[in-house]
């Protein structure tokens, strides 16, 4: 995982929409990036809804929150239509799980993301991570909380 | 702002939906629109002991499950919560609104009452306030079974 107290790697990857989206972007905010195994799995379908109910809140506390997959953007957009979900999912397609790797998530062996949970600061420095024990877990949204408190 | 942080399930109190008696017994966090909630429904009912039912509607899943969960709570204003969340879990594909009612009528319900209730404003803080304990919890998908405050089942899934 990357390292709590350093600058977060800059990245540009493309959203549901298909429109570049950089890290840089949110300057001056606070950003969760959820990095997750791949759209359409159940675990990951079910954590990004539990997210969904409670994005108000974390709203509320100046967050934004991101999803990133190594999936296509076509394969994102399709995802939040299914889930009824209106949290933004970057696209990690080509090179395939680049930013995960900068961000120590990729799993070689796997081709995807672990559940791995990075907030940056206003600074874009990396404030709190969190990672599964494995792909199969995901963080309730209690440990998105305690981060913020 | 509501607290989301970290805390354990609150113990069980009086207004709790509680099925059965005895001092050993199970809480569960559950989803009316949920498939899987509605399989352990029926095997949690068949142990012996008490069993509370808490309320964990997540409506970007399950579309309908908000209103399912209005529907129970209003009827158990009128004493017939389980009568409600039973029907919903036996018969998941009779779930819109005026198969509501029909259930209602069924029970005996005051229908104007039920409907009037399930739009409360406290109804929707009484679901709330278990969903938000739930969250606190760590509850990260439904069913989730604790037995005193100790998470004991949940669904296992490779990814």
């Amino acid at each position: 995982m990357i390292a709590v107290g350093v600058q977060a790697p800059d990245f540009s990857l493309r959203n549901q929409d298909g429109e570049m989206v950089s890290l840089s972007d949110y300057r001056g905010r606070k950003v969760m990036l959820v990095f997750y195994p791949g759209d359409f799995s159940p675990v990951c379908g079910d954590q990004l809804s539990l997210y969904q109910e409670v994005k108000p809140e974390i709203e509320t506390q100046g967050v934004e929150l991101v999803g990133i997959s190594v999936d296509s953007f076509f394969a994102h957009k399709a995802f939040r239509e299914k889930l009824g979900i209106d949290t933004t999912l970057l696209s990690d397609f080509e090179p395939k799980g680049e930013v995960a790797r900068a961000y120590g998530s990729y799993v070689e062996k796997m081709g995807f993301a672990n559940r791995t949970l990075v907030l940056i600061n206003e600074d874009g420095v990396v404030a709190w991570t969190y990672e599964s024990p494995n792909p199969g877990e995901f963080p309730g949204a209690n440990v998105i909380f305690d981060a913020l408190s | 702002m509501d607290d989301l942080t970290s805390a354990s399930i609150p113990p069980i109190g009086p207004d709790d939906h509680v099925r059965g008696a005895g001092e050993e017994g199970l809480i569960v966090y559950a989803d009316l629109g949920c498939p899987h909630c509605a399989g352990a429904w029926q095997r949690l009912n068949e142990r012996p002991g008490r069993l509370v039912f808490r309320h964990f509607p997540v409506r970007s899943r399950h579309p309908r499950s908000p209103a399912l969960h209005a529907a129970a709570e209003a009827a158990g204003i009128q004493g017939r919560f389980f009568e409600m969340v039973d029907s919903l879990y036996a018969d998941r594909g009779r779930v819109d609104d005026p198969h509501l009612w029909e259930r209602a009528e069924r029970f005996g319900l005051d229908l104007d009452r039920f409907q009037a209730d399930r739009r409360a404003e406290g109804t929707g803080a009484r679901i709330k306030r278990d969903f938000q304990s739930g969250i606190r919890a760590g509850v990260a998908g439904t069913p989730a079974v604790f037995d005193a405050c100790t998470l004991v089942a949940v669904r296992e899934r490779e990814f």
